[in-house]
Protein backbone atom coordinates (compact mmCIF):
# COMPACT_ATOMS: atom_id res chain seq x y z
CA UNK A 1 0.00 0.00 0.00
CA UNK A 2 1.26 3.57 -1.41
CA UNK A 3 1.07 6.76 0.49
CA UNK A 4 -2.17 8.33 1.13
CA UNK A 5 -1.47 10.94 -1.82
CA UNK A 6 -0.96 8.57 -4.05
CA UNK A 7 -4.23 6.66 -2.76
CA UNK A 8 -6.12 9.54 -3.11
CA UNK A 9 -5.24 10.29 -7.10
CA UNK A 10 -5.79 7.05 -7.64
CA UNK A 11 -9.45 7.21 -6.01
CA UNK A 12 -10.35 9.85 -8.38
CA UNK A 13 -8.52 8.89 -11.46
CA UNK A 14 -10.13 5.73 -11.67
CA UNK A 15 -12.84 7.40 -12.75
CA UNK A 16 -11.31 9.24 -15.39
CA UNK A 17 -9.71 5.91 -16.81
CA UNK A 18 -13.23 4.13 -16.84
CA UNK A 19 -14.89 6.79 -18.61
CA UNK A 20 -12.35 6.96 -21.29
CA UNK A 21 -12.22 3.30 -21.54
CA UNK A 22 -16.14 2.61 -22.14
CA UNK A 23 -16.25 5.54 -24.61
CA UNK A 24 -13.30 3.89 -26.54
CA UNK A 25 -15.03 0.44 -26.64
CA UNK A 26 -18.47 1.76 -27.14
CA UNK A 27 -16.92 4.01 -30.22
CA UNK A 28 -14.84 1.36 -31.38
CA UNK A 29 -16.92 1.52 -35.10
CA UNK A 30 -15.97 4.99 -35.36
CA UNK A 31 -12.90 6.45 -33.58
CA UNK A 32 -9.56 4.12 -33.74
CA UNK A 33 -9.91 2.19 -30.43
CA UNK A 34 -12.41 -0.91 -30.05
CA UNK A 35 -12.78 -3.33 -27.69
CA UNK A 36 -9.82 -5.02 -27.28
CA UNK A 37 -7.88 -1.78 -26.86
CA UNK A 38 -10.79 -0.09 -24.59
CA UNK A 39 -10.41 -3.26 -22.14
CA UNK A 40 -6.32 -2.86 -22.08
CA UNK A 41 -7.25 0.90 -21.04
CA UNK A 42 -9.76 -0.34 -18.41
CA UNK A 43 -7.53 -3.17 -17.31
CA UNK A 44 -4.39 -0.32 -16.60
CA UNK A 45 -6.92 1.54 -14.13
CA UNK A 46 -7.41 -1.93 -12.48
CA UNK A 47 -3.44 -2.17 -12.12
CA UNK A 48 -3.53 1.17 -10.67
CA UNK A 49 -5.57 0.51 -8.06
CA UNK A 50 -3.90 -2.88 -7.54
CA UNK A 51 -0.42 -0.24 -7.25
CA UNK A 52 -1.80 2.25 -4.81
CA UNK A 53 -3.49 0.16 -2.64
CA UNK A 54 -2.86 -3.20 -2.36
CA UNK A 55 -3.85 -6.63 -4.40
CA UNK A 56 -5.23 -8.24 -1.04
CA UNK A 57 -8.08 -5.28 -0.80
CA UNK A 58 -9.16 -5.86 -4.33
CA UNK A 59 -9.80 -9.51 -4.15
CA UNK A 60 -12.28 -8.92 -1.94
CA UNK A 61 -14.26 -6.74 -4.86
CA UNK A 62 -13.10 -8.99 -7.44
CA UNK A 63 -14.10 -12.23 -7.12
CA UNK A 64 -12.99 -15.14 -9.40
CA UNK A 65 -16.76 -15.76 -9.98
CA UNK A 66 -17.34 -12.57 -10.89
CA UNK A 67 -14.51 -12.55 -13.61
CA UNK A 68 -15.52 -16.36 -14.83
CA UNK A 69 -19.07 -15.51 -15.79
CA UNK A 70 -18.04 -11.84 -16.94
CA UNK A 71 -15.36 -13.52 -19.47
CA UNK A 72 -17.73 -16.19 -20.30
CA UNK A 73 -20.60 -13.59 -21.09
CA UNK A 74 -18.79 -11.87 -23.38
CA UNK A 75 -17.15 -14.85 -25.19
CA UNK A 76 -20.92 -16.11 -25.60
CA UNK A 77 -22.40 -13.28 -27.02
CA UNK A 78 -19.41 -12.95 -29.33
CA UNK A 79 -19.78 -16.61 -30.80
CA UNK A 80 -23.63 -16.05 -30.75
CA UNK A 81 -23.10 -12.84 -32.80
CA UNK A 82 -20.93 -14.36 -35.04
CA UNK A 83 -23.34 -17.31 -35.45
CA UNK A 84 -26.35 -15.52 -36.18
CA UNK A 85 -25.34 -13.95 -39.44
CA UNK A 86 -25.06 -17.81 -40.11
CA UNK A 87 -28.40 -17.39 -43.08
CA UNK A 88 -25.65 -15.74 -45.24
CA UNK A 89 -22.16 -16.77 -44.22
CA UNK A 90 -20.64 -16.76 -40.59
CA UNK A 91 -20.14 -13.37 -39.32
CA UNK A 92 -22.31 -11.54 -41.96
CA UNK A 93 -23.17 -8.29 -40.91
CA UNK A 94 -27.09 -9.18 -40.81
CA UNK A 95 -28.10 -6.29 -38.46
CA UNK A 96 -27.55 -3.34 -41.50
CA UNK A 97 -30.30 -1.76 -42.68
CA UNK A 98 -32.35 -2.70 -39.64
CA UNK A 99 -33.22 0.13 -36.87
CA UNK A 100 -30.56 -1.46 -34.74
CA UNK A 101 -27.45 0.17 -35.42
CA UNK A 102 -28.41 0.02 -39.08
CA UNK A 103 -27.87 3.22 -40.65
CA UNK A 104 -25.44 3.51 -43.63
CA UNK A 105 -23.03 6.09 -43.50
CA UNK A 106 -22.16 7.92 -46.94
CA UNK A 107 -18.94 6.94 -48.71
CA UNK A 108 -15.68 9.10 -47.80
CA UNK A 109 -15.12 11.28 -44.60
CA UNK A 110 -18.16 12.06 -42.72
CA UNK A 111 -18.51 13.31 -38.90
CA UNK A 112 -20.36 9.94 -38.01
CA UNK A 113 -23.17 8.52 -36.75
CA UNK A 114 -23.27 6.41 -33.23
CA UNK A 115 -26.19 4.34 -34.78
CA UNK A 116 -24.06 2.59 -37.42
CA UNK A 117 -22.49 -0.24 -37.96
CA UNK A 118 -24.38 -3.31 -37.81
CA UNK A 119 -23.29 -5.80 -35.22
CA UNK A 120 -19.89 -4.50 -35.17
CA UNK A 121 -20.36 -2.25 -31.96
CA UNK A 122 -21.94 -5.01 -30.08
CA UNK A 123 -19.24 -7.65 -30.45
CA UNK A 124 -16.80 -4.68 -29.44
CA UNK A 125 -18.78 -4.77 -26.55
CA UNK A 126 -18.55 -8.13 -26.06
CA UNK A 127 -14.88 -8.49 -26.69
CA UNK A 128 -14.44 -4.99 -24.32
CA UNK A 129 -16.36 -7.31 -21.50
CA UNK A 130 -13.83 -10.12 -22.33
CA UNK A 131 -11.00 -8.38 -22.34
CA UNK A 132 -11.65 -6.92 -19.02
CA UNK A 133 -12.91 -9.99 -17.32
CA UNK A 134 -9.75 -12.17 -18.79
CA UNK A 135 -6.95 -8.76 -18.38
CA UNK A 136 -8.04 -8.11 -14.69
CA UNK A 137 -8.24 -12.14 -13.99
CA UNK A 138 -4.86 -12.71 -14.65
CA UNK A 139 -3.59 -9.42 -13.77
CA UNK A 140 -4.83 -10.20 -10.20
CA UNK A 141 -4.03 -14.10 -9.88
CA UNK A 142 -0.39 -13.31 -10.95
CA UNK A 143 -0.05 -10.56 -8.16
CA UNK A 144 -1.69 -12.60 -5.59
CA UNK A 145 1.09 -15.66 -6.63
CA UNK A 146 3.69 -13.72 -5.85
CA UNK A 147 2.12 -12.98 -2.45
CA UNK A 148 1.71 -16.74 -2.11
CA UNK A 149 -2.06 -15.94 -2.12
CA UNK A 150 -4.65 -16.71 -4.46
CA UNK A 151 -7.70 -15.42 -6.26
CA UNK A 152 -10.96 -15.95 -4.02
CA UNK A 153 -13.60 -17.84 -5.52
CA UNK B 1 26.23 -40.88 -42.72
CA UNK B 2 24.12 -38.44 -40.27
CA UNK B 3 26.26 -35.27 -41.41
CA UNK B 4 25.94 -35.85 -45.08
CA UNK B 5 22.36 -36.68 -44.26
CA UNK B 6 22.18 -33.11 -42.72
CA UNK B 7 24.16 -31.39 -44.90
CA UNK B 8 21.73 -32.42 -47.41
CA UNK B 9 18.40 -31.23 -45.69
CA UNK B 10 20.34 -28.01 -44.71
CA UNK B 11 21.18 -27.32 -48.70
CA UNK B 12 17.91 -27.95 -49.35
CA UNK B 13 16.34 -25.78 -46.47
CA UNK B 14 18.88 -22.85 -48.07
CA UNK B 15 17.80 -23.43 -51.47
CA UNK B 16 13.92 -23.45 -50.84
CA UNK B 17 13.97 -20.17 -48.58
CA UNK B 18 16.77 -18.39 -51.27
CA UNK B 19 13.99 -19.08 -53.87
CA UNK B 20 10.62 -17.86 -52.12
CA UNK B 21 12.90 -14.75 -50.77
CA UNK B 22 13.63 -14.19 -54.90
CA UNK B 23 10.09 -15.35 -55.96
CA UNK B 24 8.34 -12.67 -53.77
CA UNK B 25 6.56 -10.04 -55.31
CA UNK B 26 7.82 -6.00 -55.82
CA UNK B 27 7.37 -4.01 -52.97
CA UNK B 28 4.67 -1.54 -53.70
CA UNK B 29 2.85 -3.64 -56.10
CA UNK B 30 -0.16 -5.91 -54.52
CA UNK B 31 -1.18 -8.86 -55.98
CA UNK B 32 -4.48 -8.60 -55.42
CA UNK B 33 -7.32 -5.80 -55.55
CA UNK B 34 -8.54 -6.68 -51.94
CA UNK B 35 -7.48 -3.89 -50.28
CA UNK B 36 -9.25 -1.38 -53.07
CA UNK B 37 -12.30 -3.04 -52.52
CA UNK B 38 -12.12 -2.62 -48.60
CA UNK B 39 -11.26 0.45 -48.81
CA UNK B 40 -13.89 1.64 -51.57
CA UNK B 41 -17.07 -0.55 -50.30
CA UNK B 42 -16.48 -1.14 -46.41
CA UNK B 43 -18.82 1.70 -45.49
CA UNK B 44 -21.53 0.77 -47.57
CA UNK B 45 -21.50 -2.77 -46.72
CA UNK B 46 -20.46 -3.17 -43.21
CA UNK B 47 -21.89 0.89 -42.10
CA UNK B 48 -18.75 1.20 -40.25
CA UNK B 49 -16.60 4.73 -40.76
CA UNK B 50 -13.86 2.32 -38.92
CA UNK B 51 -12.60 0.55 -42.27
CA UNK B 52 -10.00 -1.01 -39.44
CA UNK B 53 -12.50 -2.43 -37.52
CA UNK B 54 -15.11 -3.89 -40.44
CA UNK B 55 -11.89 -5.91 -41.33
CA UNK B 56 -11.23 -7.03 -37.36
CA UNK B 57 -15.15 -7.85 -36.89
CA UNK B 58 -16.53 -8.68 -40.40
CA UNK B 59 -14.25 -9.37 -43.07
CA UNK B 60 -11.82 -11.07 -41.42
CA UNK B 61 -14.26 -12.55 -38.75
CA UNK B 62 -12.71 -16.22 -37.83
CA UNK B 63 -9.53 -14.59 -37.07
CA UNK B 64 -10.99 -12.82 -34.29
CA UNK B 65 -13.01 -15.38 -33.11
CA UNK B 66 -9.58 -17.13 -32.80
CA UNK B 67 -7.83 -14.22 -31.10
CA UNK B 68 -10.79 -14.21 -28.33
CA UNK B 69 -10.08 -18.16 -28.22
CA UNK B 70 -6.10 -17.70 -27.47
CA UNK B 71 -7.16 -14.77 -24.90
CA UNK B 72 -9.97 -17.43 -23.17
CA UNK B 73 -7.45 -20.05 -23.44
CA UNK B 74 -5.04 -17.94 -21.91
CA UNK B 75 -7.13 -16.93 -18.72
CA UNK B 76 -7.92 -20.58 -18.23
CA UNK B 77 -4.72 -21.61 -18.08
CA UNK B 78 -3.56 -18.91 -15.45
CA UNK B 79 -6.34 -19.11 -13.30
CA UNK B 80 -6.28 -23.13 -13.27
CA UNK B 81 -2.32 -22.78 -12.62
CA UNK B 82 -1.61 -19.99 -9.99
CA UNK B 83 -3.93 -22.02 -6.93
CA UNK B 84 -2.34 -22.16 -3.74
CA UNK B 85 -1.47 -24.92 -2.63
CA UNK B 86 -4.06 -25.63 0.19
CA UNK B 87 -6.65 -26.53 -2.08
CA UNK B 88 -4.50 -29.32 -3.46
CA UNK B 89 -3.99 -30.85 -0.02
CA UNK B 90 -7.26 -30.91 0.86
CA UNK B 91 -9.05 -32.97 -1.97
CA UNK B 92 -6.16 -35.37 -1.81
Amino acid sequence: MLSKIVRTVANQLILFVLVFGLYVIAHGHLTPGGGFQGGAVIVSGVVMLMVAFSSQDLKKSLRERLLTIMESTGALIFAALAFAGLGTVFFYNFLVGTPIFGRIPPTGSNPGDFWTGGVIPLMNLAVGLKVVAGLSAVVLALALFARGEEIEE
Amino acid sequence: MRRVVGLILWLVLVAFLVTVVLLIHPFGYPPSDMDDYIIENAQEETGNNNVVASVVFDYRGLDTLGEATILFTAVTGVLLLLRAEKRKEENS
